[in-house]
């Protein structure tokens, strides 16, 4: 007998004969009659399978033509950063149990993902000051943008505004969320009125200069013209920073990707959504609910599912089937370890570092610290050369530098500093920047 | 339990008792019987007003969602607040407890005949 | 059976554990001066409500947690339509590789030239394996490729003056995102019937479409687990009204190396890696939902792509692009999860897997079509759609079933769905399950259609040995408990 062609099918031919056999047919083209025969079997043009030996080594190759960031300072940060990932989150995202999982229909099967959800789901409660969480979204600028939607829907109006400190490309999401649902959106600046029929104000804070935002003036200013305010916050921030709970926003989104995963190249992250109880059937996404079983134990399962495309389809809050719940499992874990303590010093050690660094780097001939007002993670620096020409020179002193921030600011720089950046790393690059600046 | 013959049906499953101008709204046993456990209704707000035959609003279970069409047109008086916490009173008697909504109808005596009586409605939910 | 769980299992949740003074982490000291605080007004005054729990306790609690879950690592998951193949070990690894894991996405181009060769390999495999040569593969799941998939098909019709198309066609049996994203993409959703076999009814089809129609979205083989015999004339007929077709690929795992989607007409697509490409669910994402879609829509992909100039690679934007559907460029470790098991599938590969799936799904179909009857009983793709509707007569649902096969070890297939099919229990066994197991799911449901007679309530009570019976789920809706409260706030709760 011929060995199996892949070790992942393991039916060999004389188990194939064998079900052929039963079936009633045969051979496999029988049971392919009702496909074009002209189309049938086409030749691919991909190349031949690779043992597993052969395979690590050409993604191995792969890999190390990528910069990966332990071997570099990086202060790179603008919507995704870097952070230290304890080890206990990587052991447990490795279980099989939830890797190997499919959403949870099965609730007395999918108890583990399903409290693991409802501790998801408690903890964004705690840490945004919020009423009510779903289970996850994709990531946060599409959190983001179905943010804005379910503002219209609750509001039934058709007008979204947005604050000018946006990140310019959650503005482009939002653009492709709501282009075809007759939805016209307008971008203000913070001494601007709401246009009078607006569903909502977007918020972003810290925006996309690391400024923190009012959140509380502007939810104010929101209401005061009959819209909700949905904001997107950086959740690392809320150890130390006031929460949207606190400033009565309606509706939060945010980018999980800080709390315990890995920056992946941009992907998969996890979008954080909540909102205020009352607007709780509005929400998009999977949500866990805790109940009881016929015995009386507490158990938990998916709820409030008549929002949802399966059940509502045309009418659903959105098309979303998907809560991202491993990389919601990263984050839970992380939280849980880091705990209530580690929370707050996180903040506290990324805030401190990064101001230290905005100090440091303003004392350099030729650059000079933009952002003014607090910030958090990162702080925008005007620099003596474009920034892209910096950035190169400072790959050859392993560091990656700041976001490029040319596009919206003069020679501009956005440098993110976190935990994980070293007084060494930070002087390092203080020094280098003065060495590239000085014109070399 | 029998259908109560002191109101009058919609082909949508809906009842309306007549007191006056005043028309209480409510699902038959039928509608809930097929819904199941009845989780949520969606309700409109007092002062709101609805054409005969028109969606006034929505009742959920927990894998299916339904439109509510009011047999009678008018403006709403007033709706059974106590559904948005014990939504199970729909179960228990929709007949009763479970009533929906109070509608204040102008010409009500035209709108009525357009309904059936209990015994057409039990012929067709028969036939379904 | 003996109970997989076995004594009482502690259902704490962590701030139920929390006692002040643990930790789970050591924090590096600051090691740079304190920097003076912000004003007062801006800084949170109440805390976050975190556990306080000491390493050894998170661990024990996750794995704990773990061991409740039913998985493809631990037992057989015939759930339709979900395609719970084998998710490859050596992906993982692969996956959080330094190179991999621990790059940013905003590095300029030069410094991840492995990544961007990596997306641009998979763009071109996945166009040649569908035969649809423009690939964007941003999109982070089925439902949000299918908008971008739907928002091409708008754009297209916009630029060649034709924007009144705006009626999706759909057969009645469709997956629910397939309304959901057509509503979002601000097109009127029209049901086309199924025929009595189960294909799309070909002459209602005739009549509905006209120059309204702006795309008849299929999902191929059908959620019925079947292949639309008449699938060149379908194409052809939407064709001739101007109108485009649209291939949901959640089942695609029934065509690799079988037949290519661009060959049979259709004119864009969505392929979910997380199903045909062996990339792990996680308990309900991440996933990754490429579109694909013929040259000629090409210029309208959402950005950004992959493009090769000579031997470097660059994110570039199509000319006419739809725009932006997410943060940064996709699902990417998920992206080299995929790769990597494309590379270990390779070209001759691709047949036995579909065949395989095909062979496996057949075996079921007929081994039970006589005790438990089957939705259009022909030869069927990678699945088949049970209809236990002799059984429901006798008092047990296809709920019943299906909580019954948890008694066994085994997941439920997939329940209620397609909506057409009464009872429906959609079985996908997928290639990576050995003719052994396939033989013991038969076995299995033969001796419960055994039970349906001796002992009803078997069924009805089922399942017995997992850490939950069947949950309260009318209560849960009706009073929705969304997160952990202290206890002194409980009466504030429902």
């Amino acid at each position: 007998m011929p060995t199996n062609i892949s070790p992942y099918i393991p039916n060999t031919q004389a188990d194939r004969e064998l079900m052929l056999a039963a079936i009633g047919v045969n051979s496999i083209e029988d049971l392919l009659l009702d496909i074009p025969e002209a189309h049938r079997f086409p030749k691919l043009d991909i190349r031949p399978a690779l043992s597993e030996f052969d395979l690590t080594a050409e993604i191995g190759a792969l890999a190390s033509r990528n910069a990966a960031l332990g071997e570099y300072a990086c202060f790179l940060g603008a919507g995704a950063y870097r952070h230290y990932i304890p080890s206990v989150v990587k052991s447990v995202v490795a279980r099989g149990e939830f890797l190997t999982s499919y959403t949870p229909y099965q609730p007395e099967v999918a108890q583990g993902t399903l409290q693991v959800g409802f501790e998801f789901q408690s903890m964004i409660c705690e840490i945004t000051g919020m009423e009510v969480a779903n289970a996850g979204m994709y990531d946060g600028p599409t959190a983001f943008a179905e943010g804005a939607l379910m503002a219209c829907r609750i509001t039934r109006r058709q007008t979204i505004a947005v604050l000018d400190t946006v990140e310019p490309r959650n503005v482009q999401i939002l653009d492709a969320y709501a282009r075809h649902q007759g939805i016209e959106i307008v971008v203000i600046g913070h001494d601007d009125d709401l246009p009078a029929d607006a569903a909502c104000l977007m918020i972003q804070s810290p925006n996309q200069f690391g400024v923190i935002e009012d959140m509380e003036a502007l939810t104010d200013k929101a209401h005061a013209s009959g819209a909700l305010s949905v904001a997107s916050i950086n959740p690392t921030s809320l150890g130390m920073f006031r929460t949207p709970g606190e400033c009565d926003v309606d509706i939060v989104a945010a980018e999980g990707q800080a709390l315990g995963v890995p920056l992946s190249f941009g992907g998969p992250y996890v979008g954080l959504f909540a909102c205020k109880d009352a607007h709780k059937r509005q929400m998009p996404g999977r949500i866990i609910g805790r109940t009881t079983d016929t015995k009386g134990r507490v158990g938990y399962a998916l709820t409030l599912q008549t929002r949802e495309q399966h059940i509502r389809r045309e009418r659903a809050t959105s098309n979303i089937c998907t809560s991202t719940a491993l990389i919601g499992l990263l984050m839970t874990t992380y939280l849980a370890v880091i705990g209530r303590a580690g929370f707050k010093k996180v903040a506290e050690l990324c805030y401190h570092k990064a101001h230290y660094a905005a100090i440091e780097i303003d004392k350099i001939p030729g650059y000079s610290v933009k952002t003014d007002g607090p910030f958090f993670h990162e702080f925008m620096v005007e620099c003596p050369k474009p920034p892209a020409d910096i950035n190169r020179a400072l790959i050859d002193s392993k560091i990656t530098g700041g976001h490029d921030m040319s596009d919206r600011s003069n020679n501009g720089m956005l440098i993110c500093v976190t935990e994980v950046n070293t007084r060494a790393e930070i002087d390092a690059l203080v020094s280098a920047l003065s060495e590239i600046g000085a014109g070399r | 339990m029998a259908t109560p013959d002191d109101r009058r049906y919609s082909d949508e499953h809906e009842w309306a008792l007549f007191d006056g101008s005043i028309v209480t709204v409510g699902v038959t046993q039928f509608a809930t019987d097929s819904l199941g456990d009845v989780v949520y209704v969606d309700l409109p707000e007092v002062g709101a007003k609805v054409a005969q035959f028109d969606k006034f609003g929505e009742i959920e279970s927990v894998k299916a969602v339904s439109d509510l069409f009011s047999p009678i047109g008018g403006t709403i008086v007033e709706v059974n607040s106590d559904l948005m916490t014990m939504s199970e009173k729909v179960n228990q008697d929709p007949y009763s407890v479970g009533w929906l909504i109070k509608v204040e109808a102008s010409d009500a005596a035209s709108q009525l005949s357009k309904l059936m009586d209990a015994t057409a409605y039990d012929a067709l939910i028969a036939e379904e | 059976m003996k109970a997989p769980f076995p004594g009482e299992i502690d259902r704490r949740l962590l701030n139920e554990r929390s006692v002040s003074g643990r930790i789970g982490l050591q924090l590096q000291e600051l090691d740079v001066p304190e920097q003076p605080l912000p004003d007062a007004r801006l800084l949170r005054s109440i805390e976050a409500r975190l556990p306080e729990v000491s390493q050894p306790e998170v661990v024990r609690y996750f794995t704990t947690l773990s061991a409740m879950n039913f998985s493809i690592d631990t037992n057989f998951y015939p759930l339709g339509s979900c395609t719970m193949k084998h998710n490859p070990k050596v992906n993982e690894e692969m996956a959080f590789l330094p190179g991999m894991a621990s790059i940013h996405p905003n590095q300029p181009d030069e410094t991840v030239q492995g990544a961007l060769q990596l997306i641009w390999e998979l763009q071109q495999d996945l166009g040649e394996i569908t035969g649809l040569p423009g690939v964007c593969l941003g999109p982070l799941a089925g439902a949000q490729g299918e908008y971008s998939g739907l928002m091409i098909a708008r754009a297209y019709f916009q630029d060649r003056g034709d924007a009144n198309r705006t009626v999706a066609l759909m057969p009645d049996s469709a997956h629910g995102t397939n309304p959901a994203s057509a509503a979002m993409a601000g097109l009127e959703v029209v049901t086309v019937p199924s025929d009595s076999e189960g294909n799309v009814d070909v002459e209602a089809l005739r009549g509905l479409v006209d120059e309204r129609t702006c795309v008849f979205m299929l999902t191929l083989p059908s959620t019925l687990g079947l292949f639309e015999p008449n699938i060149l004339e379908i194409t052809n007929i939407v064709h001739e009204a101007g109108g485009l077709v649209y291939a949901d690929g959640a089942n695609l795992n029934a065509l690799l190396g079988i037949v290519k989607l661009g060959d049979l007409g259709f004119d864009i697509a969505h392929s979910n890696l997380h199903k045909t490409f062996s990339t792990p669910h996680g308990g309900g994402g991440p996933g990754a939902g490429p579109v694909l879609v013929s040259e000629t829509l090409a210029p309208y992909l959402p950005t950004p792509v992959v493009v090769r100039d000579a031997d470097t690679y660059r994110f570039g934007a199509p000319d006419k692009t739809v725009g932006r559907v997410n943060g940064f460029h996709g699902s990417f470790g998920v992206l080299v999860r995929a790769y990597a098991y494309i590379r270990a599938i390779g070209a001759e590969g691709m047949r036995e897997v579909s065949e395989n799936a095909i062979i496996n799904a057949n075996y079921i179909r007929t081994a039970l079509a006589g005790e438990f009857g089957i939705a259009a009983d022909r030869v069927c793709m990678h699945e088949c759609v049970l209809s236990p509707q002799a059984q429901k007569a006798k008092g047990v649902s296809a709920l019943d079933i299906s909580k019954r096969l948890i008694d066994y070890g085994i997941h439920p297939p997939t329940m209620y769905f397609p909506l057409i099919v009464p009872e429906a229990l959609m079985v996908e066994p997928t290639e990576t399950e050995t003719k052994d197991t396939l033989d013991r799911f038969i076995a299995v449901m033969r001796q419960i259609n055994k039970e349906i007679d001796s002992d009803p309530d078997l069924l009805h009570d089922a399942p017995h040995d997992t850490p939950n019976t069947r949950l309260d789920e009318a209560n849960a809706a009706r009073h929705p408990y969304l997160r952990w409260q202290p206890d002194e706030d409980l009466t504030a709760v429902g």
